[in-house]
């Protein structure tokens, strides 16, 4: 009798182990579903060079949305990056025990504020400091530049935790050696340390991307979600990040509520680009901690 | 005359070892203040690296603050208890009518549903990764193969964007091609489980793992079966870290957003009990998102994601606890 149990449960548990599997596989089937009719009729290479999204007039050209996903991804590396490193290595490296009690519970914490909270904060404080500060025609504070920063803090606790968890790694007779040597400290973590934690840092970096391209809601409530293609708003090239955008993932959360037929497939359609650009990004980074664990 | 003209020879001499030795020194001196020169300025390099990156690292908690201390201090003017017992009203920025007590209502609903659904799936799925699976990778061909691919399913779940989770829970549950929940307690629920189950999936695992292989040996020696095993002995040793993966995962549900705007409905009323399944709700998230971007009423925006953050930190606080407690069981042992 408690072996046919103990067999039963066997098969219980297989099958909600498999469960994951299942809910991969319906995700998979279900926006491929819906995303099909609109690759089929209007085109995959129409749609991803496209610039015109008209789903009412069915011109479907997601490349402004794939702009400005990238855009401000790239804008919040080049804001978020250097300081989550610089949080990671003072982590690993240079905090005094007492000190990282403080600010390693702080990263935590700021990784699990809710994204409408830093939307509503960027809305409330980014926005018109941003506005305020560039006084160029055409800057509504709703931009490129304010979703940058926001989406920097959104993605500091990411970089920072998976790099130090990296520098941590790094085996204690390099840094010792290095020390031995004559090094200072500074020395021994820019030789020694950060080089050879370097496909876990960078590991960091790319998930801290794959971070920054999913996520919707603060994005929707600073980046203006204009359909237009990005572009500079003056002479100089930079005035490009005070330019509206919307992302993939806006797209998506913005319109899907009211969408039918060619316009909700296009919606799933710029899921699944989303999807595979994410997938891409996650993919790299695994491959690289695989590496780094190999060496 | 030779001693003559030997003095100068042996002065040369004196003279070539004496400069020698005077070159040597003055070379070594030089060579020393170099070095110490050399090191001075590594020092302070060293010094302005480190003052650097201090700053970034306090850098982290001045954001952490400002962005906390903003929205809480903001918030603070229309918090109050009326403000959390009355459900929503007035959409207007101006008016002073109306507070959030039914997304309050909401969000506990869709967080028992969603722990209902995912936590189970989850633990059970762990067990069997850690019980059944492991012991099996020798044997049979198939199992191995499975469990990789279950790991990897784990490892795509837990990198899909939330806005893809609400896609395919629309697709799925929401719309009608499916199964047509419409939006729904259930939709929404549905969706979030299946967000939270990699969560859930992986903190068990760790505890479960965690539990050592003695408790194990001694509990099949005394003639329990597998099973026995795993329920009684081994899920109650790793039930600290179980409950830490489930407290994540509420964590994850009040604060997502994107899952919910598309599986969730939005309307203000909640459903009328937590069995009330088939009607529409929103969650204290999608409270401050609606506050903000369709009746941009920024002070009550404000007021919810103050009480959000509260729950946030309050649900940090408890992992915190829960995983301290843990580690000093282990260190006791």
């Amino acid at each position: 009798m408690r072996k046919l149990v103990d067999t039963g449960i066997r098969y219980v548990l297989f099958l909600s182990a498999l469960a994951s599997v299942f809910i991969v596989f319906l995700i998979l089937l279900f926006t491929l579903r819906e995303a099909l009719p609109a690759f089929r009729e209007y085109g995959v290479a129409p749609m991803l060079t496209g610039t015109v999204w008209r789903p009412q007039e069915d011109q479907l050209g997601i490349l402004s949305m794939i702009a400005g996903s990238l855009l401000v991804t790239l804008g919040s590396v080049i804001l978020g990056v250097p300081l989550a490193m610089g949080g990671a290595i003072f982590l690993a490296e240079v905090a005094p025990p007492a000190v990282r009690e403080i600010v390693r519970p702080a990263v935590e914490l700021l990784a699990g504020i809710p994204s409408v909270v830093y939307g509503l904060f960027g809305m409330v404080v980014l926005v018109p400091a941003v506005r305020s500060t560039f006084s160029v025609p055409g800057n509504s504070g709703f931009n490129l530049l304010s979703a940058s920063m926001v989406l920097a803090v959104m993605v500091l606790p990411t970089i920072t935790n998976i790099a130090e968890d990296a520098i941590r790694a790094v085996p204690r007779d390099f840094k010792e050696g290095s020390l031995a040597l004559g090094a200072t400290r500074w020395q021994t973590i820019v030789r020694v340390t950060l080089p050879t934690a370097r496909s876990g840092i960078i590991a960091a970096i790319i998930l801290g991307v794959g971070r920054a391209l999913g996520e919707t809601m603060a994005m929707i409530m600073v980046i203006g979600n204009s359909i237009r293609m990005p572009g500079p708003l003056s002479q100089n090239p930079l005035t490009l990040f005070l330019s509206q955008a919307r992302t993939l993932t806006g797209n998506v959360a913005v319109e899907i509520k009211y969408a039918t037929g060619l316009h909700e497939d296009a919606l799933f359609a710029t899921g699944v680009v989303l999807f595979i650009l994410i997938m891409l990004v996650n993919g790299s980074a695994r491959l690289l901690i695989q590496r780094g664990g190999a060496e | 005359m030779s001693e003559g003209t030997a003095r100068p020879t042996t002065m040369t001499r004196e003279d070539v070892t004496f400069r020698r030795l005077v070159q040597l020194a003055v070379s070594q001196r030089e060579e020393t203040s170099r070095a110490k020169v050399n090191l001075a300025r590594r020092h302070l390099i060293q010094r302005a690296a480190f003052g650097l990156l201090w700053l970034s690292g306090m850098a982290a908690v001045a954001i952490l603050l400002a962005v906390v201390g903003y929205v809480v201090v903001q918030g603070a003017k229309v918090v109050n208890l009326e403000f959390l017992t009355t459900p929503p009203a007035g959409g207007l920025a101006t008016s002073d009518v109306g507070g959030m007590s039914t997304t309050i209502v909401s969000t506990v609903y869709l967080v028992f549903w969603t722990i209902v659904f995912a936590g189970p799936l989850g633990i059970l799925a762990a067990i069997y990764l850690v019980e059944y699976a492991e012991e099996m990778e020798g044997g049979s061909g198939l199992v191995p193969i499975i469990v990789s691919v279950v790991r990897f399913a784990v490892e795509i779940l837990a990198g899909v964007p939330s806005i893809i989770f609400g896609l395919f829970g629309y697709a799925l549950f929401v719309s009608a091609v499916a199964l047509g929940w419409s939006f729904s307690l259930r939709s929404a629920a549905a969706t979030g489980a299946c967000l939270v189950l990699p969560v859930i999936i992986r903190a068990s695992e760790e505890a479960i793992k965690a539990v050592p292989r003695s408790y194990r040996e001694a509990s099949l020696a005394l003639g329990a079966t597998k099973w026995q095993t795993a329920w009684k002995i081994v899920l109650p040793a790793a039930a600290p870290g179980i409950i830490t993966g489930i407290v994540l995962s509420v964590g994850r549900v009040v604060s997502e957003t994107a899952v919910f705007f598309v599986t969730f409905g939005g309307t203000v009323r909640a459903p009328d009990t937590v069995f009330d399944l088939s009607s529409p709700g929103r969650s204290m998230a999608l409270h401050v998102y609606y506050l903000a971007m369709e009746t941009r009423a920024f002070d009550k925006a404000m007021g919810t994601g103050a009480v959000l953050i509260l729950t946030i930190i309050l649900i940090n606080l408890l992992i915190n606890i829960v995983s301290r407690r843990l580690t000093a069981k282990l260190k006791g042992r």
